[in-house]
């Protein structure tokens, strides 16, 4: 089982979150004026890497809060602490 | 003796079996080959016989990094389907449904396709609704479906808990009865065998590293048993899809998940059609051996492993016990996993590229298995022709650019949602 280190309750089991996917897809900023392509390169591509990957977690049977992990999508090795970043989410 | 058939067999029976020719030959890869497909699965085997059975092109390779058949076709759960409510997905694996239905004759390999039919039961009033309206979709196609009742479920599935106070009360089903199962090592061996008959090279641990180009073209290949000269590539390496298509410097929409299925120890006939959950990801099937073979949801993250984890495991077999009570006593004798390529819409990606001679399928998320031969003859067209046939055009790359997504499902750009 994964265990997932929550930043503001420890370490939980895995079934307790929520998965939000990858968060290094950075939201373009000035949407009003960017370029379709760009905004489905956010929308629908990815980078889906074998290895580091940093992903979007929500402890939802727990304190509810978004943060973002990163993870080894080989080994489901932590590779780093959880980042604690209140308000922010996929 | 190339021919499998009663006087082969009678014939070898006189020499205790030790005499069959080589199935599958081991060939060394050769400098140049007018296409290359990558991947020695199902669909990559498929591909390279319909290219020479229907387009005359012979000289082609199919290149396996490490066994023949050892991906996702031999880990599926087996199941064959055209149940589909969008006419994209359902006139293509339709097209496979006719093909698997004389798959063993045209392959002269017996790949066991056992038309048991499907049936997905539904638990309230307002599912069996969406079920009519599903199979109203599959009969507009030409496609049989059938509404069932409680009775005639009970009829069918009778070790199935029918029960008002059952922990799901079954209230119908939708049955397409020329779905079913098919043996998926035999698929793979039997177009394999096939394709080799008619001259393709199919070279196991031979792994890509390198995709050649110049000026915009496909020009070659490079591999762990060195540089192939070729005008075009095909690739159906599923869990590979992202690395294999970064050496064309080519992103794809796609996230790897991981997938797990099992089955119990072998016991007499009980269950001789398929079972689908209504309210769960949930399939369940008894295979020609006798032990019941089942699957449920990926793990749910991120994955590029076939080692999975025991949750999602669990929650199928919940799901199977509150509909087969009277399963909870067999053991569980095997489970496995598989990296499934799931792509932003949940459907697949058939299509040429802004690289020519590079053609990608790709993103078939749990569903591949079904498609096989339709995907070959498919892929083997746009191959041989250059041009997107019929049955490709909706599954092109570009409809993540035009908007015209094919998603079955609805669940927006998250791959992991998608089944």
């Amino acid at each position: 089982m994964l265990r997932i280190p929550c930043p503001y309750c420890g370490e939980r089991d895995r079934t307790e979150f929520t998965y939000g996917g990858d968060a290094r897809v950075q939201r373009p900023a000035d949407t009003d004026h960017i370029r379709d392509k760009a905004w489905d390169d956010y929308l629908y591509f990815r980078d889906n890497p074998a290895g580091e990957h940093r992903e979007y977690w929500q402890h939802s049977l727990g304190c509810r809060q978004w943060f973002t992990l990163v993870r080894n999508t080989v080994t489901n090795e932590v590779l780093k602490e959880a980042a604690a970043n209140p308000g922010s989410g996929p | 003796m190339k021919n499998y058939s009663i006087w082969s067999l009678f014939r070898n029976a006189f020499s205790g079996h030790c005499n069959w020719p080589q199935a599958l030959p081991d060939v060394a890869p050769q400098d140049q080959y007018d296409a290359v497909i990558v991947g020695g699965g199902g669909h990559g085997l498929a591909a390279a016989y319909y290219l020479a059975k229907n387009h005359g092109v012979t000289n082609i390779a199919v290149l396996e990094k490490s066994w023949l058949g050892g991906g996702n076709v031999a880990r599926n759960t087996t199941i064959v389907r055209s149940n589909y409510f969008h006419e994209a997905r359902g006139r293509l694996t339709e097209q496979a449904l006719k093909l698997w239905e004389n798959l063993s004759r045209e392959l002269n390999f017996n790949v066991m396709f056992s038309p048991r039919g499907i049936i997905n039961l539904a638990h309230s009033t307002a599912q069996l609704d969406d079920y009519a309206r599903l199979g109203n979709a599959m009969t507009v196609r030409g496609v049989n479906a059938e509404l069932l009742t409680v009775g005639q479920i009970k009829q069918l599935v009778p070790c199935l808990d029918t029960r008002p106070e059952a922990r799901f009360p079954i209230t119908g089903g939708l049955m397409q009865r020329r779905a079913g199962t098919a043996r998926h090592d035999a698929v793979a061996w039997g177009y394999g065998r096939a394709a080799a008959l008619r001259g393709v090279d199919i070279v196991q641990n031979c792994e890509v590293t390198g995709i050649v180009r110049q000026g915009g073209k496909v020009i070659g290949i490079d591999t762990t048993r060195g540089r192939i000269r070729t005008p075009k590539v095909g690739i159906c390496v599923a869990g590979a899809s992202s690395r294999v298509s970064e050496m064309a410097e080519i992103r794809l929409p796609l996230e790897n998940h991981l997938l797990q299925a099992c089955v119990t120890e072998p016991v007499k006939p009980i269950l001789n059609t398929i079972v689908t959950h209504g309210l769960f990801n949930f399939y369940i099937s008894q295979t020609d051996k006798g032990e019941l073979v089942m699957g449920g949801d990926i793990d749910g993250y991120n994955r590029y492993s076939t080692f999975g984890e025991l949750p999602p495991l669990e929650a199928a077999i919940r799901a199977c016990l509150s509909l087969f009570p009277s399963f909870s006593r067999l053991r569980l004798m095997r489970t496995w996993g598989g990296v499934v390529d799931m792509s932003m819409d949940g459907s697949p990606i058939l299509s040429k590229t802004s690289l020519d001679g590079f053609y990608i399928n790709a993103g078939w998320c749990y569903g591949g298995f079904k498609a096989t031969p339709a995907v070959g003859q498919v892929l083997a067209q746009m191959m041989a022709t250059d041009e997107t046939p019929e049955l490709a055009a909706p599954f092109v790359l570009d409809r993540f650019h035009s908007g015209h997504i094919i998603a079955e499902e609805g669940k927006g750009p998250k791959p992991w949602l998608y089944h």
